[in-house]
């Protein structure tokens, strides 16, 4: 069962184009990353999900509802988190609870066991009568989503969650995030960090407003790849990359580490090419093998893909 | 036994049907007060309570403002003229014209600042605005009047402040006027040595301000006009603050409806509003000693309804500016301007062009100066000022209704 369903969704504002002719799935109790660099479209996207923003074309569902006429359903049945830090800063975590226990009207019999589960959750015991703006950022983040899932609600929006909270509470963070999953919950979440795109169940990339790919971490990495990547490590690397780069056939190469990454249409042919030119450079090559591709790779090679292509379609109408 | 048994029937019937009343009278109050409009209106009116507060400094300023506004109105705005600054230039040096200087000098209405001796010095106090009127008696004034002639004095006035002016004369033509009138009977009782009787007398007796202190008429007209500006922007912030700091989005992602949260965010407003009210009817009675001859409880209850229009004005600019900036501004021009011009607590609204005076019934705090004056200084009621009543009554809830009906649960 598809909890979310877009087709060709779309969003103007004036002139720009912030979203443009997106359609996708996400299935029931599935973890849905939503990645792309700043300003792709992903806020705008969860928005209209949301029911927070109007589309200006095309169509979509959230657990059934339609984003266009049935927004008020919808927010009764999601769970939003925005980016910026958004609950009241001169209220205490208990209050900010307090408050959006009342605004989903939690039943009172109901309402301590959430609010316990939420001071558990976001270990916020000891901090339950200190005023939020006093948090450090991961904790309010953590206060955030535990106002965001009180009401437990079957599917839950989260726009860059972990954006400026350190790497141990992130990792408590998607521990969560898979419990919650675990227990039926669709999760729709965008981020930029390319490590927790490895924990969501599917991935969608936007890029300027287009959903450049959409697939599992593993298809993306395996089928999504137009380019093969070889490793190659060496001495003085810093200095090697130049050399390397120069290459014909070479599309692009990165330190990686203490190793080079280098991209090829063809890594049979390059391989003895590249041995002898690090030869002839006075580099001793210790290893160069082809690699599988790490998630930001195909990113990377994605996005320049789309460049190039775009910028090809301007020199043509030019 | 028989009756007995009966006896017990009919007493229980109507306490079962009392409690069966009483049971159903609880499960709709039980059911109104978790009805969804009350739970989410509830939390928000809670929150708004902590808000205010929490912020002891915006608290203060909108508890101590109406007082400071009131005070510095209420002294600064008077539109009584006495002690009347007066330089004279007395030629003729005789008892008769030192008589005349005397009836200015104790009248309450002047106070002689100057002694001139030449038009030169007239000409100098009435420049430098040292003094507003001059009496100039001529030299032979004491002569002629001994004579029983017809006697000439003359009074310059600065004319810059029109209205003070123009009143300043008419004291001093009544003070001269008055002195003539004793010199003509005296004039007559020498002569005939009959006391003549005057033709007409006027008796004049200005009702519910006898003693025509303009504060008792500027006091409750500046209440109205300051809390019309006091309440709006109390509320003008509300909503925009929320839209400023991104907690709006967060809101407007969860269930909440717009009555629910523009009607949760007047109650703590509401409050602050009628302690406002309360403060400044107790400086207008203590401090400026204007009594109050009507109904407190009328006082209070049309207040409350005014206060409801202005805060509803107040979230309405809030939600259409979305910035606080831009809110304060908007409810300053839009409450503070027409309530202090249009409303007739400045000037008086007949006196105003036909075009002008269309508008004015537009401004709402025209009805609550007319009303509250009325009730001031009349005591008058509902019975008088319904029409007043009823078109505050309009205006709050046309902007209750506005207010809710602009706030828009969506982004851009």
């Amino acid at each position: 069962m598809n909890v979310v369903t877009l087709k060709d969704l779309e969003r103007r504002f004036g002139d720009f184009v912030a979203v443009k002719g997106v359609s996708l799935e996400v299935a029931k109790g599935e973890i849905f990353g939503f990645l792309g660099p700043n300003g792709a479209g992903k806020s705008t996207t969860i928005r209209m999900l949301c029911g927070l923003l109007e589309p200006s074309g095309g169509s979509g569902t959230v657990a059934g509802f339609d984003i266009r006429t049935q927004r008020e359903a919808i927010k009764q049945n999601i769970g939003y988190m925005s980016q910026k830090f958004s609950l009241y800063e001169d209220l205490t975590v208990e209050e900010n609870i307090d408050f959006y226990s009342g605004i989903y009207r939690i039943p009172g019999a109901k309402k301590a066991e959430r609010k316990a589960w939420v001071l558990e959750m976001a270990h916020l015991q000891a901090q339950r009568r200190t005023r939020t703006g006093q948090l450090p950022g991961g904790w309010k983040q953590r206060l955030s989503l535990g106002c965001a899932l009180l009401h437990e609600p079957p599917v839950l929006f989260l726009d860059e969650p972990t954006s400026g909270v350190d790497p141990m509470s992130r990792r408590d963070f998607w521990d969560l995030i898979h419990q919650l999953a675990g227990g039926g919950v669709t999760v729709f979440v965008t981020t930029h960090y390319m490590e927790e795109a490895e924990y969501c169940d599917r991935l969608g990339l936007i890029y300027r407003g287009e959903l450049v790919a959409l697939g599992t971490p593993t298809e993306m990495k395996e089928h999504r790849m137009t380019e093969q990547v070889l490793s190659l490590s060496c001495d003085r690397a810093h200095d090697a990359l130049t050399v390397v780069a120069a290459l014909p056939g070479v599309r692009d190469a990165v330190l990686f580490g203490r190793d080079i990454h280098l991209m090829t249409a063809d890594a049979e042919r390059i391989v003895p090419i590249l041995r002898d030119a690090m030869e002839q450079a006075g580099f001793e090559v210790r290893a160069l093998e082809r690699i599988t591709p790490s998630l930001e790779d195909v990113f990377v090679s994605l996005i320049e893909g789309k460049d190039r292509e775009e910028g090809a379609q301007r020199e043509f109408k030019g | 036994m028989k009756f007995h048994h009966e006896d017990t029937k009919n007493t229980k019937e109507p306490r079962r049907k009392a409690f069966l009343s009483f049971a159903f009278l609880r499960v709709l109050v039980s059911w109104w007060w978790n009805s969804p409009f009350l739970n989410r209106f509830r939390a928000i009116a809670r929150k708004e309570f902590i808000h205010v507060l929490r912020d002891p400094r915006a608290l203060g300023v909108s508890i101590a403002l109406p007082l400071v506004l009131l005070l510095i109105f209420g002294y600064a705005l008077t539109l009584d003229v006495d002690r009347v600054p007066l330089v004279v230039w007395d030629q003729s040096v005789t008892p008769q014209s030192r008589e005349l200087e005397a009836r200015f000098q104790h009248s309450r209405y002047f106070s002689l600042v100057r002694q001139a001796r030449g038009y030169g010095e007239v000409e100098e106090a009435l420049d430098r605005r040292e003094a507003m009127l001059a009496l100039v008696i001529p030299q032979d004034f004491g002569r002629r009047v001994g004579a029983d002639r017809n006697t000439q004095v003359q009074v310059l006035a600065d004319g810059s402040d029109a209205n003070s002016a123009t009143l300043a004369m008419g004291y001093a033509e009544a003070i001269v006027r008055t002195y003539s009138q004793e010199i003509l009977v005296a004039r007559v009782r020498r002569q005939t040595g009959r006391e003549p009787v005057p033709a007409l007398e006027l008796r004049p007796r200005a009702w519910f301000n006898t003693e025509m202190e303009s504060k008792r008429y500027i006091v409750p007209g500046l209440i109205a006009v300051i809390m019309m500006l006091i309440t709006a922007l109390l509320t003008s912030l509300t909503v925009a603050r929320e839209w400023e700091t991104g907690t709006m989005e967060q809101l407007i992602s969860t269930p909440i409806r717009g009555p629910e949260l523009i009607l949760g965010k007047l109650v703590p407003y509401f409050v602050v509003g009628m302690v406002d009210m309360l403060l400044s009817v107790l400086a207008g009675r203590f401090l400026f000693d204007v009594p109050l001859i009507g109904s407190l409880w009328l006082l209070f209850g049309v207040s409350a309804i005014y206060l409801v229009g202005a805060l509803a004005l107040g979230v309405l600019i809030s939600s259409l500016a979305k910035s606080q900036l831009l809110a304060s501004q908007l409810a300053f021009t839009m409450t503070f301007l027409p309530a202090f011009l249009l409303s007739g607590f400045m000037f008086e609204i007949s006196n105003m062009p036909r075009a002008l005076q269309l508008v004015t019934y537009l401004v709402p705090a025209r009805y609550f100066v007319a009303f509250l004056r009325g009730l001031y200084l009349k005591g008058a009621g509902l019975a008088i000022f319904w029409p007043e009543c009823l078109l505050l009554t309009l205006f709050a809830m046309a902007m209750l209704a506005l207010a809710v009906l602009t706030f828009k649960k969506r982004l851009a």
